[in-house]
């Protein structure tokens, strides 16, 4: 009955609102399924863990669970490990971030322009985001940055400079570097079909006005390429808060690696505190959030304004 | 002079792009060096190649991880595409308020850190009995992508012209015949590019992995991880099943690198 009373407009032209109604009833039942999956494999598990966060569960004291409310919270936000990690996950992401940022936009400029092998150049830079992550940690830290047999010392020697004991007197710096090296393809993609979507004509029509190069980059590309800038910033930024595994393998969060992911792992699978591990994971996504809600109203804008029904 | 400059441009370009690409050349190298050879200094850019490393790496049962991170990175891809195709036509095609609602779910689900579900996915299987289980981890797989599947698919879709679907509808194709027969021939390569994104993040994947696999239906990433202690010489050993581990990627990546751009920026980038 309500739902009659509610929509007069469709019983008076009773067959247009039963064909609206039915495509609305098939359009739901197609979404559906993927809908219920993705809730109760991560929406529900995320509520539990605001769950556990309230409890006193460490797992070498079986017997002693029970409810503490905030205490955990108490605990993350006083100890001296919460700063440490979120200053540890703030100086690793930024700087990854800022450094592919950098090294993409210089290999997009290189490549969007035709020379012998540019396909072959492009596959073999993107090379670096595809391989898995924990074969990339164990061969930048094993064959690349050893201090007795790794490359990169022997290229200092080569060049005459002293050979750095990378992993163990620069732990934070080796993870940058295979971050920076992982992250640069993917930024280089954005970056690269930004270049390419330029249209011609103006850059023709500024160079025909007799603008320089660097005038041209500065005052065309530039704007044109701050969407993509944005996206790639926001994208690498949610990607690299994230990540564990080169922390994991390469150095287990010695020496200013400790991010907010690692130690979440630590508390629960080594300190087997269950219940503050809990806590660190809810602020751990509280910080994600406030990021991706930047990203994701940039996103939206860029999303709505093309390519779109 | 133009000639000469461009020439420079070109030589610096390649020079840099050979660094950046070197640690997985040398890696490849290495792969077929003798242990000897592999810690000489200075290295050794000529040597007599071997095949011993790889023989090794299956000898020490490389062969059950990879089975199993091809089950749970095939069968998940499976799933998502089942679940992400219609889901997609819904949200490009037959676009509804209500539905439309539930674009902005799938992507923050996306966003939200493995972190925050990990703990109670642990205990829960834990309780269930399924730590170790490879189904279990092939559906969280296909958790993980099917955001960024639908996202991807929804993109691919709203290329179908819209006056091919109305014709269609006007024919009196009904919508298993629209999606069959008009639709999806279209965005096939749409779709192979999503089931190779998929593909890849899953054979990648490793917290996870290290979390709640211990033997039997451990995948590769956490098994290479723990294949060197850092005692004695191991770099060829390593770097051969490292070449194994990331070679069917590089190939999948390599296939699929024109779509790979779209799908990485979920469809914001064509």
């Amino acid at each position: 009955m309500t739902t009659i009373v509610q929509k007069p407009g469709a019983q008076a032209v009773p067959p247009v609102g039963q064909a609206e109604k039915k495509k609305v009833r098939l359009s739901r039942s197609l979404i559906l399924p993927a809908l219920i999956f993705a809730l109760v494999l991560t929406q529900i598990p995320f509520l539990v863990t605001i769950y556990f966060s309230m409890l006193n569960w460490n797992q070498l004291y079986p017997n002693e669970v029970g409810f503490n409310w905030f205490a955990n919270y108490v605990t993350v936000f006083t100890g001296p490990d919460f700063l440490s990690s979120l200053g540890a996950t703030v100086l690793i992401t930024g700087s990854s971030v800022v450094l592919s940022l950098l090294f993409g936009l210089g290999f997009a400029i290189l490549l969007d322009r035709k020379f012998p092998g540019q396909a072959i150049a492009r596959t073999l830079l993107i090379t670096p985001f595809l391989i898995m992550p924990a074969a990339a940690a164990l061969i930048w830290k094993w064959s690349m940055l050893d201090a007795n047999v790794g490359m990169v010392n022997f290229a200092l020697t080569t060049l005459g400079l002293p050979p750095v004991a990378w992993n163990t007197d620069l732990p934070a710096v080796t993870i940058i570097m295979l971050l920076t090296w992982q992250f640069t393809p993917f930024m280089m993609l954005i970056l690269l079909a930004g270049l390419q979507s330029q249209s011609k004509d103006v850059l023709e029509a500024a160079s025909v006005d007799g603008s320089g190069p660097i005038r041209t980059f500065q005052w065309i590309t530039l704007p044109h390429m701050r969407q993509y800038i944005e996206i790639a910033t926001l994208l690498g930024s949610i990607m690299l808060l994230q990540v564990f595994d080169p922390i994991a393998i390469m150095t287990k969060g010695t020496g200013g690696t400790k991010t907010l992911s690692y130690l979440l792992y630590e508390r629960a699978f080594i300190g087997l505190d269950v219940g503050q591990a809990a806590a660190f994971g809810v602020v751990t996504v509280f910080i994600t959030i406030l990021v991706a809600t930047i990203a994701l109203r940039t996103l939206f804008k860029v999303f709505m304004n093309g390519g779109d029904r | 002079m133009r000639r000469f400059k461009s020439g420079l441009t070109t030589t610096i370009t390649w020079i840099l792009v050979l660094l950046f690409f070197f640690p997985i050349a040398w890696m490849f190298m290495t792969a077929f060096k003798s242990e000897a050879d592999a810690a000489s200094i200075p290295p050794k850019f000529f040597f007599t190649p071997t095949l011993d490393q790889f023989q090794i790496v299956f000898d020490r049962g490389m062969g059950s991880f990879l089975l199993n991170s091809f089950t749970s990175s095939i069968a998940s891809t499976l799933i998502v595409l089942l679940l992400a195709i219609p889901a997609a036509y819904a949200l490009s095609i037959r676009p509804v308020k209500k539905v439309q609602d539930s674009l902005f779910f799938f992507i923050s689900t996306r966003f939200m850190p493995v972190a925050a579900s990990i703990l109670p996915i642990f205990f829960i299987l834990k309780f269930m009995g399924l730590l170790d289980n490879i189904t279990a981890l092939t559906f969280l797989y296909a958790a993980m992508n099917l955001p960024i599947a639908v996202w991807m698919m929804r993109s691919f879709f709203n290329e179908v012209p819209m006056e091919i679907i109305e014709a269609a509808q006007i024919d009196g194709a009904n919508f298993r015949t629209e999606l069959v027969k008009v639709v999806l021939p279209i965005v096939v390569p749409g779709i192979a590019a999503v089931a190779l994104i998929c593909f890849i993040f899953s054979w990648n994947e490793y917290f996870m992995a290290l979390l709640l696999t211990t033997d039997t239906a451990r995948t590769t990433p956490p098994f290479l991880a723990s294949f060197v202690d850092g005692r004695g010489q191991f770099l060829a050993v390593l770097s051969a099943a490292s070449t194994i581990a990331v070679l069917p990627v590089i190939i999948a990546g390599w296939a699929a690198q024109k779509q790979l751009v779209r799908g990485l920026a979920m469809g914001a980038v064509k």
